[in-house]
């Protein structure tokens, strides 16, 4: 297949940056999609040009570094899929493909296709966590957690923090990512001890990084490789108001 | 230099309490003026930095990814060991223990592999106090499953993404202690070259991939938890970003390279397709838990599987090894499948494949109880291949995945060079010749949680460290040499790219230092190693520059060092002329094709020291001593 690509380029994080029209030659339909483009930093790199950043790493879809704006949807048209997992049969002969990075404020442009997305660990950082040492923890079976409770603080726990969502969504809001890990936590007796602190401090982080507030659109939910649903943000809501109203 | 393993004596159960008494401790108060550089973020690197910043220690985390949640840990599927006996089927420490150290073919410690083992029971514990969402079962207990070497059950598993739910854990503790200041990250930076200071490890110098500064970083203890090499042969299961540069720059400061040769290659990976492929995925070993391995009994027979009838398949795993049947080891079942590949009897376009056949399984148990056990495993089989593994059987291929040979450590987990620590696959200790499914996880949080926080505890206290600036000589000395060799790489301007020579490279290891090695084919590999990388610094391209985000550039420096250390691997290869776990020597093999080990001239580690690049290295053996088990001829059958 011929695939012709025109791809976001920006040498820095305080240059403009602009779109470039690339034609790969020769691209197998088995291919994935980060190796088609490996092809096109081949040609490039062989012909003593700066190939085209971009930031990936696993490759099998769990390590959430790859990720950018495929026709205008996060991770490109197949749900439930990271680019890393998306193949070039998804596409035909001829098509063009317009490549953008994440664009919010919360996420700065690096280079080219690569962002900063350090503002999801200092969410973490607030709260996404149980506060127990090294050493003290009482025997793993000590505690019972039904089978039901665990698989849906599973759904949630499984977010990848790719940034997906943020990207999707017009106020660049991080709620999805936020929710899915107060979800994960308020569900399980461990968190139980800080979950109202957890759900104040995280959204109070989530703020002040400048991601935007969520008006419940749900194109975060459609575009999130990992399936985590609107419900994280229902809940979400809830745990803060709770919180929130608590004397 | 004579290597001194520093095992506690006493019997072996009390070795650890007892060593854990002995050890001398840092004041709570005085912690804080101890700074602590831990470098990687994956299960070792994580639970590292978080348990020593609980302590109270200065700590200094840093990773080459964008954030320290995307180590490659993250991507363990199947499930981590511990020695429960939640199932009441029989396991104890003692027997997790042997499983192990005859598992790695009597090629590891018996001191280490015990510690092991006892600590194994803390880390789940540790674990679910953290909220990992282990499977559990419907009485609200912890669920487990059988892997390969083992006839209980005893791993833990979230789904088939235990490594994400137990990396995440420890990233969440790391997080908490970046919180309360006692840990700083530096994410997107590149360890580029250790700093030893009157023979002992006192910082490093890294490279920020997004400015291209050279930063220097001083410290009273270096740990590398930098994972294995398993990316020197290309095509891996690996991140496309692992790789060998920070234990290979230490390496070349002094730290020994144990039994690099000690390579695994995971019999249930998807299998090659084509030329543009960068990497392999794999699929859980759990899967044998149910799927059956088989290929046609007559080479070449070009059927689909389904118009195969039963009496013309072989199940050769159940045919020859009856008592393990499917659930052998790793390098037993990777061997298996070359052998009935090489007999012409593979399937798939290249023939390099076996099928693994969940046929019986969904038959006798339902889909959905096929799909709750493995789905996502499922979904991503067909992603890649475009196959529906519920009605067809899934073709796999052994792939090179983990790496049991690193850095040399003693039981403290310390490096020939004082001060530096190595953790999890990036050190050599515990896994032998051959690693059994589910105790990488297992190794990467003991090291971390468990045993570093010890152990450096000792050096610190026992060690006279006099005050270290960045300043000093042997920073600005580290800085220059990382400075040229970036300055160099630019300055080529060739016209081969650093992906092409590196593929070639894992052409020629996967060829002659792969599932099967011979004295002609290592000879081979060590003629043709240093004209690859002697075209490599005439010819490799690295356009642009060292200020800004240059991935290429990274890259290029991360080939260099596997062309040296390639070298390193084939001479290790073909020095150890005994069959043991995942080191098949042709030349030394039982009348039926099991690895036969040589207890007389090869019962030691061997561990490596630098002499220069292209120069041979020197050879200093570790004899292994076993009090407790006695070395055998592995059988699984």
């Amino acid at each position: 297949m011929r695939i012709h690509l025109r791809i976001w380029r920006q040498p820095g994080p305080d240059a403009k940056g602009h779109f470039e029209n690339y034609t790969v030659e020769r691209v197998s339909p088995n291919m994935s999609f980060l190796e088609m483009l490996d092809t096109l930093n081949e040609d490039l790199i062989r012909r003593g040009q700066d190939p085209v950043a971009f930031d990936s790493d696993c490759r099998e879809g769990i390590c959430g570094t790859c990720g950018f704006v495929v026709n205008g949807r996060p991770h490109g048209p197949d749900s439930q899929t990271t680019v890393c997992q998306l193949h070039m049969r998804r596409f035909r002969d001829g098509d063009t493909i317009t490549l953008e990075p994440w664009r919010a404020k919360a996420f700065p442009v690096l280079r080219d296709l690569v962002v900063d997305r350090s503002a999801f660990d200092r969410i973490i950082q607030a709260g996404g966590y149980t506060s127990v040492n090294v050493g003290g923890a009482p025997d793993a079976n000590a505690i019972p957690i039904p089978k039901e409770v665990a698989e849906q603080a599973f759904d949630s726990a499984q977010c990848i923090g790719c940034g997906a969502c943020v990207a999707a969504c017009k106020n660049a809001s991080a709620m999805l990512f936020t929710s899915a890990k107060v979800r994960h936590l308020a569900l399980l007796p461990q968190g139980q001890v800080e979950r109202t602190r957890r759900v104040l401090n995280m959204v109070a982080r989530m703020d002040a990084e400048g991601f935007g507030p969520c008006s419940n659109e749900g194109e975060c939910e459609a575009v999130c490789p990992k399936g985590i649903t609107l419900d994280n943000i229902a809940t979400l809501n809830r745990e803060w108001w709770k919180a929130a109203l608590k004397p | 230099m004579r290597l001194d393993a520093k095992i506690p004596s006493g019997p072996l159960a009390d070795k650890w309490d007892r060593h854990r008494f002995e050890s001398k401790l840092v004041n709570p108060a005085n912690r804080r003026r101890h700074t602590i550089i831990v470098v990687g973020t994956g299960l070792a690197g994580a639970s590292a930095a978080a348990s020593l910043g609980e302590l109270g220690y200065n700590v200094l985390s840093f990773c080459i990814q964008d954030s320290p949640r995307r180590a490659h840990s993250i991507a363990a599927q199947g499930g981590i060991n511990a020695a429960k006996n939640y199932q009441n089927d029989g396991d104890s420490i003692e027997r997790l223990f042997y499983d192990t150290i005859k598992g790695g073919d009597y090629r590891a410690r018996e001191a280490n592999v015990y510690r092991l083992a006892q600590v194994s029971v803390n880390i789940i514990d540790q674990c679910v106090a953290q909220g990992v969402p282990f499977a559990r079962e419907y009485g609200g207990q912890l669920d487990n499953r059988s892997f390969g070497g083992a006839q209980v059950s005893r791993t833990f598993y979230a789904r088939g993404q235990t490594g994400q739910q137990l990396l995440l854990g420890a990233y969440q503790s790391l997080m908490r202690q970046v919180e309360r200041k006692t840990v700083r990250i530096f994410p997107f930076r590149e360890m580029l070259d250790l700093v030893v200071i009157n023979g002992r490890a006192r910082g490093i110098v890294c490279r920020n991939l997004v400015t291209g500064d050279i930063e220097r970083y001083a410290a009273d203890a270096v740990c590398l938890a930098t994972g294995g090499y398993g990316t020197a042969y290309y095509l891996s299961t690996n991140a496309v970003g692992s790789n060998v540069t920070a234990a290979w720059r230490a390496h070349k400061r002094g730290a020994f390279f144990a039994n690099p040769c000690f390579t695994q290659i995971h019999p249930t990976c998807i299998p090659v397709t084509g030329e543009d492929q960068s990497k392999l995925t794999l699929m859980s070993e759990s899967l044998r838990n149910d799927g059956r391995v088989w290929v046609p009994k007559k080479p070449g027979d070009k059927r689909p599987p389904h118009e195969i009838p039963e009496d013309e398949r072989d199940y050769y795993l159940e045919r020859k090894y009856p008592s393990f049947g499917n659930l052998v080891p790793r390098d037993v079942a990777s061997r298996n499948a070359k052998f009935v590949c090489d007999e012409g009897r593979g399937v798939g376009e290249s023939g390099l494949a076996v099928y693994l056949d969940f046929r019986d399984a969904i038959e006798r148990l339902g889909r959905d109880v096929i799909k709750a056990r493995y789905g996502n495993l499922f979904d991503m089989y067909r992603k890649i291949t475009d196959e529906d593994p519920y009605e067809v059987p899934m073709r796999i291929y052994p792939a090179i995945h983990y790496t049991m040979g690193g850095l040399w450590v003693d039981y403290n987990l310390m490096s020939t060079i004082p001060g530096l620590h190595v953790l999890g696959e990036a050190n050599f200790s515990d896994h032998g010749a051959n690693r059994l499914g589910a105790s990488a996880l297992m190794q990467g949080l003991a090291d971390g949680y468990f045993i570093i926080p010890y152990t450096i505890a000792h050096y610190i206290a026992s060690t006279p460290l006099e005050k270290v600036t960045t300043d000093h000589e042997a920073f600005a000395e580290a800085e220059n040499n990382v400075r040229q060799r970036i300055d160099r790489l630019l300055s080529i301007k060739g016209s081969e790219t650093p992906r092409s020579l590196h593929r070639r490279l894992g052409k020629l290891l996967w060829d002659y230092v792969g599932m099967s090695r011979n004295e002609a084919g290592l000879k081979k590999a060590l003629e043709e190693i240093p004209k690859l990388r002697e075209e490599f610094w005439q010819n490799v391209s690295v356009p642009g520059d060292a200020n800004y985000v240059n991935k290429n550039l990274e890259y290029a420096g991360r080939v260099a060092d596997y062309l040296e250390f390639a070298e390193l691997l084939t001479i290790d290869a073909l020095h150890r002329t005994e069959s043991c776990g995942g080191h098949f020597r042709e030349e030394s093999q039982t009348p039926d094709g099991e690895a036969l080990r040589d207890d007389e001239r090869f019962s030691y580690v061997a561990a490596w020291e630098y002499n220069g690049v292209g120069q041979a290295p020197t050879l200093h053996e570790e004899p292994l001593v076993f009090e407790y088990v006695t070395p055998t001829q592995r059988s699984y059958k």
